[in-house]
This record gives C-alpha cells, sequence and structure tokens, in this order.
C-alpha cells in the first residue's frame, strides 16, 4: 500500500487506567485497555475492529479521533500527527474525521432541534451560516433518508434508527473523510439494523469515506468491511483481509469467535460453538498469551511468553501455534 | 436529581405553567407572592404616609381608622413601613440567591465537568462552606463587612454558593458522560461552548427551582438578621427590624410584632409553595405518581 | 467497623484544618481594619498601634495563621478583646444551656416529625397527607424569631401558662424544664416540618420497593411490614437529615435564646458581633464548626451501624 493511499496510520497504541482503592493500604490497579494496537486504513476503505466487549476497541477508537489522549504510541491521519495536534491544527483533523456512537439515544442532545444539531458545526468550523446553513442541514437529512420536516423538531421525537441517522448526519455535516463507527447498529432493532448499514455503505461509496468500524457483530464486519483486526484484551492478535481472516481464521481465537456467531445456513446448523470460559479482566491479565486459558492449542510456550508478530500474505497473526 | 437532567425536554412552558397554577395549593402560593410583589412594587401609592414620618403624639396607637395597622414606638404608620420593607426583602432575597445561583452554579458546573484532582478540591472547599451554620456565617459576615444593602446580599448569597454548587455539578457529572458531549468534542466545539450550549441548559432548571426555595431561605435569613440588629441600618423600614422595634415593646404593643411576622410568613410560605410546586412539575418521578 | 470508623476519624482532619483556615481567612481578609472597627474613627494612631500589638496583628500574616493553628489545636481560643476573659471559658459557660436546648429541640422535632411523616405516608394524597404537607410547609416558612415571638405572645403574655423571660433558676431543675418548654417547642417545631417531608418520602420510597411487595404478597402482617421492613430502611436518609439539620439548628438556637433571654452560645455571640470581639468571634466559629463536624461525624457512624453497606 503506497503512502499517498494511506489515510490513518496507527502505531504501537496504549492506553492505561489506573485506579487507586482500598485503605490503609491503598492498591493500585492498573487497567491496560489498549495496550500496543497497530493498523493501517487506506483512504475510502472499511476497516473492521473487532472483538468482545471489554478488549478495548472503543477505547482504542477514542484516541484514534485524539477524544482521549494516548499514553503511547502515535496517530497520524493524511500525515498529520493527531497524538501531538493542539489548536487550531487539531480543530482542522476533528474536522477530518468523526464519530457515530452506539447509543442514539445519548448521543443527541434533548434539548436541542435536530435543526440546530446539524447547524451548530457548520457555524464553528464557520462552513456555513444562516440560509445556507439551513440548506445545507435539510441537504444532509435528505442524504441519510430524513424529511426535511425533521428539522424543527427534538430528538425525542424520532425512533432509535431515525436518530442513528441524524447521527450520521452530524457527521457528516463536516465533510470528514474517515468515520469512526463505535458498534453504530448493535443498540439497533435487527429490522433497522439492515437499513442503517445500507445507509453507510451508500455514504461509503458516493462521499469515499473511510470507515473504522468497531463492532462485536462478525457478520456485520463481514458484509461491511473490506479488512479486519480482531483485538483480545487490548490486543490484535490477528488482522488482514475479511475473506481471509474469516474464511479461514489462523488464530485460535478468531476461529473461535467466527464458530460463535450465527451463519445463515442450515447444512451447517448442529455443529455447537466451541464457547470456553469467558474474557478475563484487563486489570489482570494472563501471563504470556492473553488467549491461552481458552485456548484449545496452548501449549507450555504460551503459558510464558507473548507470540511475535507473523506476517502471512495480507495478513499477520500473533500466535504460537497458528492454523493453517 | 439525575433523572431530571436526562429527561426529554419537558413540556413548553406554557403546559408547565398550566399544569403549575392547576394545583390550588401552587396558586395560593402564587397569589401570596404576587401580593406581596404588588406591595412593593406600589408602596409609594399603596402607603397612607411616608414610612419615616415620626408623630410623637400618635406613638404606639393600636390599629384603627387613622392608622390602619397601628405605629409604632415614633409613631410611624406601621403599613406605610410594612409595604416599604417589602421592597427590602424582595430586592436582597432575589439578589443574593441569583448572583448565589450564578456564582455558585458556575463552580459547581465547571468543577463537575473538569472532574478529576480539581473537582476534588472544589468540593472539598464547598463542603467546608457547608458546615458552617449559615445564619451564624451570615451573621459574621455583615458584622465584619459592615450592614448596608450590598453587604446584605454579599452575605446571603455567601451562605447559599455551597449549596447550589453542589445542585449544579450532581446533574453534570451525569451529563458529560452522554454521547453527545463526546460528538461536541469531536465536532471542534470548545469547552466553554460545550458547558453553555449543551451542558447548562439541561440544569438550569433544577437551578431555578432550587432558587425559589432558596429564595424563602435568604427572606428568612435577612429578617433575622435585621432583627439581630445586622441587617439595612434604621429608619429605613425592614421586616425584621420591625419586629425588633416591636419585641422591645411587646408587652404593651403586640401588634407592633404581629404584623411584620405575618407578613415574612406570607412571603416565605408563598415562595416555599410555589418552590414545592414546581418541584413536583419538573420532576417527571413526581407526575409519574 | 473499627477500621471504618478510623477512616471517619481521619476524614474529618482536613475538614477541620480547612475549617479552621477558613475562619482565620474571614476575619483577616475581610476588607477594614480591626483595630479601627474596635476603637472607632477618632482613635489616635498611638493607640490603634497598641490594639494592633496586643492583638498580633503587626506580624507577618503567615505567622498569625501558624499561631492561631497551633493555639487552636491545643484548645486555646485566646482572651476576648471585651471582658480579657478566655474566649474557652465564656464559651464553656454557655456551651451547656445550648446543648440542653438543642437536644430538647431534636428531640421534639423527632417525636413529632418522624410519626406524622409514616403517618402521611401510608395516607398518600389522602387528607392527612395533604394537612401534613401543608403543615409542614407553613412550619418550614416561620423564621424561628418569628414563631418564638408568637409563641410568647400566645402562652406567656396571653395564656400566663410560662413566663416570659427563660433565664432558669441555678440549680431548680423543675423551674429550668418549664422554661425550656417554650424555647425547645419554637426550635423543635420547625424542625418537625423538615423531618416530616424526608421521612414521608424516604417512606414512600421504601414501601414501593421490592422486598416490601414480597413481604406483602408472603403475608407478613402490615404491622410489621411497615415498621420492621419499611420504616427501619427509611430511618437512613432520615438520620443524615437530621444530622445535617444540625447546622440549621444551631443558627436558629441563636434566635431563640435571643427572643426567650435564655444563657447560650446564641447571647454570647450577638454581644461579641455587637461589641466587635474578633477573638472572641473566631472562637466561636471554631466551636461552632467543631459542633458540626463532630455531629456529621456521629452521623456518618451511626449510619455505619444502620445500614451494612456503608461498611465496606
Amino acid at each position: 500500500m503506497s503512502a499517498s493511499h494511506t489515510l490513518l496510520e496507527v502505531r504501537d497504541l496504549a492506553k492505561h487506567f489506573t485506579v487507586t482503592k482500598g485503605f490503609p493500604r491503598p492498591v493500585t490497579t492498573t487497567v491496560r485497555a489498549v495496550d500496543g494496537v497497530g493498523f493501517v486504513v487506506a483512504r475510502g476503505e472499511a476497516f473492521g475492529l473487532v472483538g468482545e466487549s471489554g478488549c478495548g476497541k472503543s477505547t482504542a477508537a477514542r484516541a484514534v479521533l485524539g477524544l482521549i489522549p494516548p499514553d503511547a504510541g502515535h496517530v497520524r491521519f493524511a500525515e498529520i500527527d493527531v497524538t501531538g495536534a493542539r489548536g487550531s491544527m487539531l480543530q482542522q483533523l476533528r474536522r477530518r474525521m468523526q464519530i457515530v456512537f452506539q447509543d442514539p439515544y445519548s448521543s443527541l442532545n434533548p434539548r436541542r432541534t435536530i435543526g440546530q444539531a446539524l447547524t451548530e458545526p457548520l457555524g464553528v468550523h464557520g462552513l456555513a451560516r444562516g440560509r445556507a446553513a439551513r440548506e445545507r442541514a435539510i441537504a444532509l437529512l435528505e442524504e441519510v433518508g430524513l424529511p426535511p420536516s425533521a428539522y424543527d423538531r427534538h430528538p425525542h421525537e424520532f425512533s432509535g434508527g431515525q436518530r442513528q441517522r441524524v447521527g450520521i448526519a452530524r457527521a457528516l455535516s463536516v465533510e470528514p473523510e474517515l468515520i469512526v463507527a463505535d458498534e453504530p447498529v448493535s443498540a439497533l432493532d435487527v429490522s433497522v439494523q439492515a437499513q442503517v448499514l445500507l445507509l453507510l455503505k451508500d455514504l461509503q461509496t458516493r462521499r469515499g469515506l473511510a470507515f473504522v468500524f468497531v463492532s462485536h457483530d462478525l457478520g456485520v464486519v463481514r458484509w461491511f468491511c473490506s479488512r479486519v483486526a480482531v483485538m483480545y484484551l487490548g490486543r490484535i492478535v490477528e488482522t488482514g483481509s475479511v475473506s481471509s481472516v474469516f474464511g479461514a481464521p489462523r488464530h485460535p481465537y478468531t476461529r473461535m469467535l467466527r464458530d460463535a456467531s450465527p451463519i445463515p445456513d442450515p447444512a451447517i446448523r448442529g455443529q455447537l460453538p466451541r464457547i470456553v470460559g469467558e474474557i478475563p479482566s484487563a486489570a489482570n491479565p494472563p501471563a504470556g498469551c492473553h488467549f491461552h486459558p481458552r485456548c484449545p492449542r496452548a501449549s507450555d510456550l504460551c503459558r510464558t511468553a507473548f507470540p511475535e508478530w507473523r506476517a502471512d500474505g495480507d495478513g499477520a497473526v500473533a500466535c504460537h501455534h497458528p492454523e493453517d | 436529581m439525575t433523572d431530571v437532567a436526562l429527561s426529554e425536554p419537558r413540556s413548553s412552558w406554557r403546559v408547565m405553567a398550566g399544569r403549575l397554577l392547576s394545583d390550588p395549593v401552587t396558586l395560593a402560593g402564587v397569589i401570596l407572592c404576587a401580593i406581596v410583589l404588588a406591595g412593593a412594587l406600589l408602596a409609594p401609592w399603596l402607603a397612607p404616609r411616608d414610612p419615616l414620618e415620626q408623630n410623637i403624639i400618635d406613638r404606639l396607637a393600636g390599629p384603627g381608622s387613622e392608622y390602619l395597622l397601628g405605629t409604632d414606638q415614633f409613631g410611624r404608620d406601621v403599613l406605610s413601613r410594612l409595604l416599604w420593607g417589602a421592597r427590602i426583602s424582595l430586592l436582597v432575597s432575589f439578589l443574593s440567591i441569583a448572583s448565589a445561583v450564578v456564582v455558585g452554579g458556575a463552580i459547581g458546573m465547571v468543577s463537575g465537568y473538569i472532574g478529576g484532582r480539581f473537582d476534588l478540591v472544589t468540593m472539598q472547599v464547598m463542603d467546608v462552606l457547608l458546615s458552617f451554620p449559615s445564619l451564624i456565617l451570615g451573621m459574621i459576615m455583615v458584622a465584619l463587612l459592615g450592614s448596608s444593602v450590598t453587604n446584605l446580599i454579599i452575605a446571603i448569597s455567601l451562605t447559599a454558593i455551597a449549596p447550589f454548587a453542589r445542585i449544579a455539578r450532581a446533574p453534570v457529572l451525569v451529563i458529560k458522560e452522554r454521547a453527545f458531549i463526546e460528538a461536541g468534542r469531536a465536532l471542534g466545539f470548545s469547552h466553554l461552548r460545550i458547558l453553555l450550549v449543551h451542558v447548562l441548559p439541561n440544569i438550569v432548571t433544577d437551578l431555578l427551582v432550587m432558587g425559589t426555595l432558596w429564595m424563602a431561605t435568604a427572606v428568612r435569613t435577612e429578617a433575622s438578621l435585621s432583627f439581630i440588629g445586622l441587617g439595612v441600618k434604621p429608619p429605613t423600614p425592614t421586616w425584621g427590624g420591625m419586629m425588633r422595634d416591636g419585641f422591645e415593646n411587646i408587652l404593651d404593643s403586640a401588634w407592633l410584632c404581629i404584623w411584620p411576622g405575618l407578613a415574612i410568613l406570607v412571603l416565605v410560605l408563598g415562595l416555599n409553595l410555589v418552590g414545592d410546586g414546581l418541584c413536583d412539575v419538573t420532576d417527571p418521578k413526581a407526575n409519574a405518581q | 467497623m473499627i477500621a471504618f470508623i478510623i477512616r471517619r476519624l481521619l476524614a474529618s482532619i482536613p475538614t477541620l484544618l480547612a475549617v479552621l483556615t477558613l475562619v482565620f481567612l474571614l476575619v483577616r481578609v475581610v476588607p477594614g481594619d480591626p483595630a479601627i472597627a474596635i476603637l472607632g474613627d477618632r482613635a489616635t494612631p498611638e493607640t490603634l498601634a497598641a490594639l494592633r500589638a496586643e492583638l498580633g496583628l503587626d506580624r507577618w500574616i503567615g505567622a498569625q495563621y501558624f499561631d492561631f493553628l497551633g493555639h487552636a489545636i491545643l484548645g486555646d481560643l485566646g482572651t476576648s478583646m471585651v471582658t480579657h476573659r478566655p474566649v474557652w471559658t465564656e464559651i464553656a459557660e454557655a456551651l451547656p444551656h445550648t446543648i440542653v436546648l438543642t437536644l430538647a429541640a431534636m428531640a421534639i422535632g423527632c417525636l413529632i416529625g418522624i410519626p406524622a411523616g409514616v403517618w402521611a405516608a401510608l395516607n398518600r394524597n389522602g387528607p392527612v397527607d395533604v394537612l401534613t404537607r401543608l403543615l409542614s410547609l407553613l412550619g418550614l416558612s416561620f423564621p424561628v424569631f418569628v414563631s418564638g415571638i408568637f409563641l410568647l405572645i400566645v402562652f406567656a403574655l396571653q395564656l400566663h401558662l410560662f413566663p416570659v423571660i427563660g433565664n432558669p433558676r441555678p440549680g431548680d431543675w423543675i423551674d429550668g424544664l418549664h422554661k425550656l418548654v417554650l424555647p425547645a417547642v419554637t426550635l423543635g417545631v420547625v424542625m418537625a416540618a423538615y423531618v416530616v417531608r424526608v421521612t414521608r418520602s424516604s417512606m414512600l420510597q421504601v414501601l414501593g420497593e421490592d422486598y416490601i411487595r414480597t413481604a406483602r404478597a408472603k403475608g407478613v402482617p402490615r404491622r410489621a411490614i411497615i415498621w420492621r421492613h419499611g420504616l427501619s430502611n427509611a430511618l437512613i436518609p432520615v438520620v443524615t437529615v437530621v444530622g445535617l439539620y444540625v447546622g440549621i439548628l444551631i443558627g436558629n438556637s441563636v434566635l431563640t435564646e435571643i427572643v426567650f433571654n435564655r444563657p447560650g452560645l446564641g447571647k454570647v455571640i450577638v454581644s461579641a458581633l455587637t461589641k466587635r470581639d474578633y477573638t472572641m468571634l473566631q472562637g466561636m466559629m471554631v466551636i461552632y464548626c467543631f459542633l458540626i463536624v463532630v455531629v456529621n461525624l456521629i452521623t456518618d457512624i451511626s449510619y455505619g451501624f444502620i445500614d451494612p453497606r456503608v461498611k465496606q
């Protein structure tokens, strides 16, 4: 992949949270929510970040946007260092990358009309004011499939799916090149999920948007993304094209995830998914490969040493005993 | 409190006012407040005499046709003094609570929004302020600053800043975790814009409701300070000061204490009834019941 | 439990230090020269300087602060600038009267307030509830000096049931009790109005909980539901409120003591205020805040006893 195609580059990103609790002897616990994550997203590409809840994928997404300061690592967006950006530089970057949230109920200010939510960013970035802003907002509403009459309404008059469309329109208002979608459909009814996904796909092709698509739903990622990274306890364990990662998983965790996700094919029905154990706490991850307590292929090596990356075709895997 | 902040925008002000006035108890409170407000505003026209005019011959005259509510020990007309005294009560209580709402609200909002160690220290300071008995804090402040209307307002607002900081902070802690705040940051909004446009409107109702209830407290505090002799200086008529004068003559002219006492009661009760009604109307949990 | 108490004790130390600092700042930083305030505008520069030296006001403010802090921690609150007696002695003479009055008022407040609150909650939206709400709002609307004077007019001046002046004869405790009634009722009724509201809402909340419904479904007698399951849980917030109310009670006791002309901290502070007795005022503030910090501590610890969840 040539540099001019690269839009987002994340290197060795880490974010640790520390909690001090207890009396009279306070104990400090460090949660390594994100622990050395790196990936690259090309212009116009949909990149998936999957994993169970608590694996740090949302934290990584927020650090990419500069919403939380990372403890280590670099995020470069279009050759600009995001982690070091301040002031007007950061303001410019903020305009170029946007976020769509999981919960459409808390992502809109209940006291502001849809129109206010859409025109406010236009004013802040000096893109349009007054009448022009109103026209742009209404065009945005149409683009996401909402009637112009939505402009003067409040969020509580809309359903979850409609609110999510408003949230998408608000992200689009500043004409970003990258959208971080943090579980954008998982809070919606299944019937609505497909509509919102189709809208996002449509926007991707029409506007040439790049996506970092955070989800725990493999089916959705498989459909939406072209490349994917699988996260486990703050680290990426496998990455590659969607077809190779999900078609022929090499990391036992990826296989476990894939086998656990329902596949609409009655012929495969009856094969019970091999889900073993629960995700351990990120505050106290197991030594060696974090996955070894749940792994059917674990050896003594896995219990002591963390596996190195192994590049393999277009993908890579961090496992001592990858599947073939 | 937190649920209030998270609720959908409540029905419009007009609907809310309608619901407020349909409750007879609240309506009574509104009427009581309106009476006092009208008396204060129209004092120059309603008062039969100059509140400072002394008629030594008629001193301590009982209520009658000449002096509707009687006269005090200097022969001043009690009714006129009551009407003019209402101005001081309303002025001092309103301005002191308004400034406490602004200052305390701003402290609580910013402290909760910033969070972390700053919040911890700020709230510790507020707790120390709260641990002072408010009336005694007010007494000492007035004694140190000297008694003038401005100093009285400063002293009373100081006793109410800490509670308003707490009232403002609690919902901010919940609101700032909501995604629309993060969306604002992602969209490049300044912290000031987020605070004023996205946080403040969500807590302003709470502040106004509590402001009404605290205004009742401020009226009581002002009257109490005047009664102790730390209020606005005589001969300016104040209700607490009139109680003080009357108390010195309580053995033979008890009415001198009764009229200002009732006036204080009417205003404080009115404010409490309105505040109580506002609480019910703005609290969705109470509405659901 | 002991670890919990120790933790709370340690946590109140910074609060006390902060309170002392605030007291110091209030008296020093507030504009106005205490020496001029005491001696008046016509005092000569020499007498002013002499007074400043006597009060230690001519020294560096940091030295004054640590001096004040050190003495306050050791219980030395200085000497009154008016009576020239130790501040602590003056306060110690008045304190028992105020504590007796305050405790009596708390007893009246709880004995009226808690049962009335439970009664109102059990008759929610009924006539009893509405009447309680109105009466409690009325009670909350009385500044204590107004209710005190009104009670004085009715029961002492008109009905002659109680004496006008509440200064008890030393040693005669029946006389003391007799003279305590009106002031204690004055203070207690306002507190009862407060306690009623908290008890009512707390009781209503508890009665709506699932475990009450379960108890009812199991056929637990109504009386046991109300008293054992309901009130014992509903009392937890009431205890907090009673603790918080002590601050208001202390302020109100000043007014009550003036109205009934009773000895106590109220009279001491008012005379200190009018005579600009700065050391006395400073000492009074320290004592008041100390009392409130101690009450908060007791409230927290009793919380630990009532509510097993707090200990963790």
